[in-house]
């Protein structure tokens, strides 16, 4: 089964570390990444640029707005995320454990929608 | 007739054992509680003709068994090949199914197998991803085996909801691919946990109702120490499981006692124990006994150990406070948190005296602690007026009615302030 793994970050968090802290976490993230390509489990991810250079659209009958911004202003953001295959939510959610900003932040682990279920 | 009475019986008990075996086949909760339902209509049709079967469980299994195996073929000759071909089971739906699901059906049933299925069932129902009170509905449903109708009265919630609720919980098993297999052995003490608290929020469901509660939640804390007494079977050698099922028997042998005929609440001071059953705590003493020979030790192993303490005791006076106070001491080592800290407050105050347990008190309402909850001032009150400060006494109780507390708890409170009245010094 296809899942999302939205990595939600507090920039804060990151700054707090010292330099030797933030290097051992950027190690955890390549390390996990190598196992879980290794696995076949990893199809796609990618960290995102910070929350100011993010832009909202909506359209609405009024026509297309365009807004400066993420969707939602809170402490903690969007910063990345995973595109897994893997067994069950079970296994999602250990791998989701294993991600660093697991231990600051949160992920949120969502199954990609099948349209054969809807 | 009574073949058909003790058949409905049947059809609950048997509800868990069928669900699990049926769930580790086709790993669908739908189309297993369909198949089940199928199943018991056809026995309510046959049984009062035929007789209710010697084993009816294996009954009820068989003939769920084939409807599912009918529906299941249905649905795939309607589907096309390709949706087949990706794996997915006919109704489209990709919870993931446990290897097993290509093994037979063990309809006979070696009864480790059966009991496996269960106690995946189990955990199923209270996997964290479901929200807890969606664990809760779950678990009676399937494990319990009660309608939705039964489980909403229960809860004191509109049967549409209940049954929202319901079917929220098999979506997102379903869609989330919650899967049905036993928790690896490092998730094992978590999983287990979640069920244990499952179990414990039925009792506590139960065991809040007062005599004017109609009698379904009351039969709460029966189904609740059904599944406790279900989980010992399944886990025999975890501690907790037993201290559990040890604390629920400790807590109903003394039901009687709490609660007067016109439904007032008789706090544990005034209780009468006659109407507590003996044999009842002496079988709940020897479970928490065991459980903690077995270790390690654990909160409902400790909680288990202060109700087995107050059980024994002749009277309020006599028990051990020194040794509750010591198990409190524990138990805030294993869930620290200030309800422990009040609850050992209130002992030590019954082993040094009320000026001593006042100390406790004021540590915790220094600290900001439970500031909306009743029972900390009603606690102080209490203490204050033993030591003659009546009219601080009194106040406390004022603070605590002004809190949110139940009307027999509301009712108590009033009853202990006005007692204080006759002792006010006049002005």
């Amino acid at each position: 089964m296809k899942y999302m793994l939205l990595i939600y970050s507090n920039p804060a968090n990151w700054a707090a570390l010292s330099e030797a802290q933030t290097k051992e976490l950027m190690d955890d993230y390549f390390a996990f990444s190598q196992r879980i390509n290794e696995s076949g489990e990893f199809i796609a991810g990618d960290p995102l640029q910070g929350p100011d250079t993010a832009t909202v659209v909506r359209v609405r009958e009024g026509g297309r707005s365009v807004s400066d911004g993420p969707y939602v202003e809170t402490k903690e953001h969007l910063a990345g995320y995973y595109l897994v295959d893997c067994e069950s939510l079970d296994r999602a959610l250990d791998l989701a454990a294993q991600i660093p900003d697991a231990r600051f932040g949160g992920i949120e682990v969502r199954p990609l929608a099948d349209f054969g279920q809807m | 007739m009574s073949g058909v009475i003790a058949g409905e019986e049947v059809f609950r008990t048997e509800s868990g054992r069928v669900l699990g075996a049926l769930m580790r086949r086709y790993g669908d909760l739908d189309l297993a509680e369909d198949a089940f339902q199928d199943a018991c209509l056809a026995a309510l049709e046959t049984w009062p003709r035929d007789g209710v079967p010697d084993s009816p469980g294996a009954w009820l299994t068989t003939v769920a068994a084939n409807r599912a195996l009918d529906r299941v073929r249905r649905e795939a000759r309607r589907l096309p090949k390709e949706v087949q071909a990706l794996g997915l089971r006919a109704d489209g739906v990709g919870a993931a199914v446990s290897p097993a699901a290509d093994e037979e059906l063990d309809l006979d049933g070696e009864p480790s197998v059966l009991q496996d299925d269960q106690l995946r069932l189990l955990f199923l129902c209270c996997h964290p991803a479901l929200a807890e009170e969606a664990q809760v509905a779950l678990t009676l449903r399937t494990v319990g085996g009660l309608t939705t109708p039964e489980i909403a009265r229960a809860f004191l919630v509109p049967e549409p909801t209940m049954a929202q609720r319901l079917v929220r919980a098999k979506r997102k098993i379903a869609l989330a691919g919650i899967p049905f297999r036993m928790p690896e052995p490092d998730e094992l003490p978590e999983r287990t946990a979640a069920v244990l608290h499952v179990v414990y929020l039925v009792f506590n469901e139960g065991y809040s109702a007062t005599v004017s509660d109609t009698l379904v939640r009351t039969d709460l804390c029966d189904e609740a120490l059904r599944l406790a007494a279900l989980l010992a079977v399944l886990r025999p050698n975890d501690a907790e499981v037993a201290g559990l099922q040890a604390l629920l028997v400790l807590h109903d042998a003394r039901r009687r006692g709490r609660v007067t005929p016109d439904g007032r609440l008789v706090p544990l001071a005034e209780q009468d124990r006659t109407t507590w059953d003996g044999a009842r705590i002496a079988y709940g003493v020897r479970l928490v006994e065991e459980a903690l020979r077995t270790g390690p030790v654990g909160p409902y192993q400790l909680e288990a150990a202060i109700a087995a303490v107050h059980a024994e005791a002749a009277t309020y006076d006599d028990t051990d406070w020194a040794q509750i106070v010591a198990l409190y001491g524990l138990l805030e080592q294993a869930t620290p948190g200030p309800l422990v800290r009040l609850n050992r407050a209130v002992a030590v105050s019954m082993r040094d005296g009320p000026a001593a347990g006042l100390v406790e008190l004021d540590r915790l309402v220094a600290a900001g602690e439970l500031p909306t909850h009743h029972r900390l001032p009603a606690a102080r009150a209490h203490l204050l007026a033993e030591l003659g400060r009546t009219e601080e006494a009194m106040a406390e109780y004022d603070r605590a009615l002004a809190l949110d507390a139940s009307q027999p708890e509301q009712a108590y409170l009033r009853e202990q302030r006005a007692a204080l009245m006759p002792s006010r010094t006049p002005p």
